[in-house]
């Protein structure tokens, strides 16, 4: 069981490239670069006033050993303290607990972290093939589309959701990110479109499917005292969790149940006093890689009960004017570049909390919520607030 | 730091050139559970678990998906540092200080055996400008070397002897697999892998893994008569180019050094400190680090070897379990290096035990040519 840190951290800056499909125009260590001067001129900071770096991304991607080293160069933090988590696709929010980590341990002031994807540059399906077992898993597995149109075709069959349902939600996260100026897909679709794209795995079409994309982001974690010197409104962290699973695919729960989402938002929502996380939480950023996810991952963080991922879609209480607004940057079904996807979430949240959303800003959010996605069905969860 | 983190327990599995009927999990198993059944706990008393493992040596997208099960990850929290092990020791002790967790276990694991470690270490470099220079980790450490030596004076017969030396204190520890009575001679024609680092100057491949299990001040005083404190913790990370940098003078050491002493209270790492467990992937690396860690002045390091001062029985003794150059994997390799001065504090060292120790450092480095730097102070528990 976790615990709220001892010392109050919050976020009080973020930045992020313009993500795209290709940035040929710069290499990783520039791209990298880009978030950081964004999020730094978000804080109207420079390099100087950080203690630290966290930074990660998937290795076999880019094929790359020891980013973390490259990047200093691209951060600018000469002589600073860094540091390189990677946990797949979770990699974001794992870097995003960092962040809370380090300043909450009192060893640090203020922390960068840095997630980033140049997909362009590698084969992700090969890479993400490579995380199965050489003996067992390998030859079966057939990267990210076959695993979720599975669990997709058995959580249609469990509950009754249907391919209509699904398709809401991509017409939804793509109108959202028509808003967001980082955004990957802006869209403006139909359901019609989404059922007529072309059929990748049953039922899992192009337009359920989150893209590819090459893309860095950058966040500031800061202790109290320098928060409030920073920002007049930084979004505090009020809770952190994450729950790992089984490495095998066989032994995994992937219907309708994401456990780990389960369990990890349980124990968030106790930790940061939420009780009916549909009205006590303002906003969402969830981490769907497709369609069928979102509405999975309502059930699983309790904004419904099982089975009624669809009917809450179908209510309206997930777009922008609903109850609770899931995905106004348009999600990863807009953007994805994975080892920044799931931080992407967190910065979201911050941006919702901090009241800079611009276009996509929900009003009066006091509470956010952002969760990372990856590994064999892992999950982390964090909880932002308006108040510390 | 206002509270204290305590390391109550570590545990490594013997170190062999090939341990081929191991997979890695069953290697975390092995020792994940032996530590914990050594302190008398369960995987029910740690709160968290921290791994630690590249996925290039794997040979694995998300390393650490495949551990969950050997390391007790299911339905809990676990996350991994990919560097070398001593900034796993680091993250660890800092999601402890948080105040969310109040334990840890820690697990670092590498099967160096079924990886290529030059394909490997070529991928740390510069994929437009570097790489195809044929640049890995012995060719540039050896550039190192050579600029080292170069500016300094320092001798390949210096070098040297600090194999000897390591070689010697590794046939004390029951893990290492390289240990051997070796002569400078020998070492000097053992023959070269990349001038001036011959066989014996060099680290051998290693598969092998390292548990240990760390807790908040008031949970170590209850699981262990002895507890080792962390006192002093910090890492830098130096600029990526070989060329933006001074190669005989690593500041990323010295400020890591700085910011760790001054965190324990330490004047005179000579004087207050009892003994030295440093990264020695290559011999020249022992001297360099401890100038760069302030226990001799620049190029006096192989005076010291040269007058016993870090031998065993000498006034520092650096490297009693006998080093990386006695057989530790790279990764793990730091993690090894605070698990042999813990046990060295806890009086648990055996036949290398260096006597009445009371205050020990532990460095780990990775990155080209020691980029990334981390010095951890501990101290016996009182």
């Amino acid at each position: 069981m976790a615990r709220r840190s001892k010392r109050n951290v919050a976020i009080v800056a973020t930045g992020q490239t313009d993500h795209r499909s290709k940035r040929p125009d710069v290499n990783i260590v520039e791209m990298i670069n880009e978030a950081v001067r964004r999020c730094l001129d978000d804080a109207h900071m420079t390099m100087e006033d950080i203690d630290g770096v966290v930074i990660g991304n998937m290795e076999h991607f880019e094929g790359i050993f020891f980013t973390e080293m490259w990047s200093v160069d691209g951060a600018g933090s000469f002589l600073k303290h860094g540091m390189k988590i990677t946990t797949g696709g979770t990699t974001g929010s794992s870097l995003a607990l960092a962040g809370y980590y380090h300043v909450a341990s009192g060893l640090f002031d203020t922390v960068m972290t840095i997630g980033w994807e140049k997909q362009s540059e590698g084969e992700t399906t090969a890479g993400l093939i490579f995380q199965a077992d050489p003996l067992w898993e390998r030859a079966t597995m057939s990267g990210a589309i076959g695993s979720f149109a599975a669990s997709a075709t058995a959580y249609m069959h469990k509950y009754g959701i249907t391919e209509e349902q699904a398709a809401k939600v991509a017409v939804k996260n793509r109108k959202n990110a028509l808003n967001n100026p980082h955004a990957h897909l802006k869209l403006d679709l139909t359901v019609e479109q989404v059922l007529k794209s072309k059929m990748l795995a049953y039922p899992i079409k192009m337009l359920d499917m989150c893209p590819t994309s090459d893309g860095a982001c950058a966040m500031i974690f800061a202790s109290e005292e320098k928060a409030k010197k920073i920002s007049q409104n930084p979004a505090w962290v009020i809770a952190g969790v994450t729950r790992h699973d089984q490495p095998f695919g066989g032994d995994l729960e992937m219907v309708a149940n994401l456990r780990t989402l389960r369990s990890a938002t349980e124990e968030a929502y106790k930790i940061a006093g939420i009780k009916e996380p549909l009205r006590d939480l303002d906003v969402a950023e969830l981490y769907e890689p497709c369609t069928f996810a979102e509405l999975s991952w309502y059930e699983a963080a309790g904004f419904c009960g099982p089975g009624e991922g669809g009917k809450l879609i179908d209510s309206g209480a997930t777009y922008m004017d609903g109850e609770l607004p899931v995905n106004p940057s348009g999600g990863v079904l807009s953007t994805n570049c994975i080892g920044a996807t799931a931080m992407i979430r967190v910065a979201e949240a911050a941006i919702q909390v901090m009241g800079k959303g611009g276009k996509r800003q929900v009003p009066n959010v006091n509470r956010s919520l952002a969760t990372g996605f990856g590994g064999s069905w892992w999950s982390d969860v964090m909880i932002l607030s308006r108040t510390p | 730091m206002a509270d204290r983190v305590g390391i109550v327990g570590v545990y490594q599995t013997k170190y062999e050139s090939r341990k081929i009927f191991d997979s890695y999990p069953e290697l975390v198993f092995e020792v994940s559970s032996k530590v914990l059944e050594e302190t008398g706990l369960a995987i029910e008393d740690m709160d968290q678990i921290v791994t630690n493992s590249q996925d290039f040596w794997d040979g694995r997208t998300i390393s650490n998906r495949t551990v969950s099960e050997a390391c007790g990850s299911v339905l809990r929290a676990e996350s991994k540092v990919a560097m070398d092990g001593s900034f796993a020791v680091f993250y660890a002790a800092m999601r402890i200080l948080s105040g969310c967790y109040d334990s840890c276990l820690l697990v670092s694991h590498c099967k160096m055996s079924e990886g290529s470690p030059h394909l490997i270490n070529n991928a740390m470099f510069d994929p437009l400008y570097q790489r195809i220079l044929g640049f890995d980790e012995l060719a540039t450490c050896a550039m190192q070397a050579k600029r080292y030596m170069y500016k300094y004076g320092i001798t390949e017969e210096q070098c040297a002897q600090v194999a000897v030396k390591n070689l010697q204190n590794g046939k004390k520890n029951p893990y290492p697999h390289r240990a051997m009575d070796v002569t400078v001679g020998q070492v000097m024609s053992s023959g070269m892998l990349a001038d001036p680092i011959k066989a014996l100057d060099a680290y051998p491949i290693t598969d092998g893994a390292c548990a240990m299990i760390l807790a908040i001040e008031e949970k170590a005083r209850k699981w262990s008569p002895k507890p080792v404190w962390i006192t002093g913790i910090a890492s830098r990370l130096d600029s990526f180019y070989l060329g933006d940098r001074d190669l005989a003078e690593v500041a990323s050491l010295e400020l890591a050094a700085k910011k760790a002493y001054n965190m324990a209270g330490v004047t005179n790492p000579r004087q207050e400190i009892d003994l030295v467990e440093l990264s020695d992937f290559y011999s020249y690396q022992e001297l360099l680090w401890l100038e760069g860690m302030g226990f001799c002045q620049r190029g006096k390091a192989g005076e010291m070897i040269e007058k016993g001062i870090t031998a065993l029985n000498g006034e520092l003794p650096v490297n009693p379990s006998g080093g990386i150059l006695s057989g530790n994997p790279v990764t793990v390799a730091g993690a090894v290096r605070v698990a042999e001065a813990a046990l060295q504090l806890m009086g648990k060292a055996g036949q290398h035990q260096v006597e009445g120790a009371k205050r020990g450092l532990a460095q780990g480095h990775c990155g080209p040519c020691g980029q990334g730097q981390c010095v951890i102070i501990l101290e016996r528990g009182v």
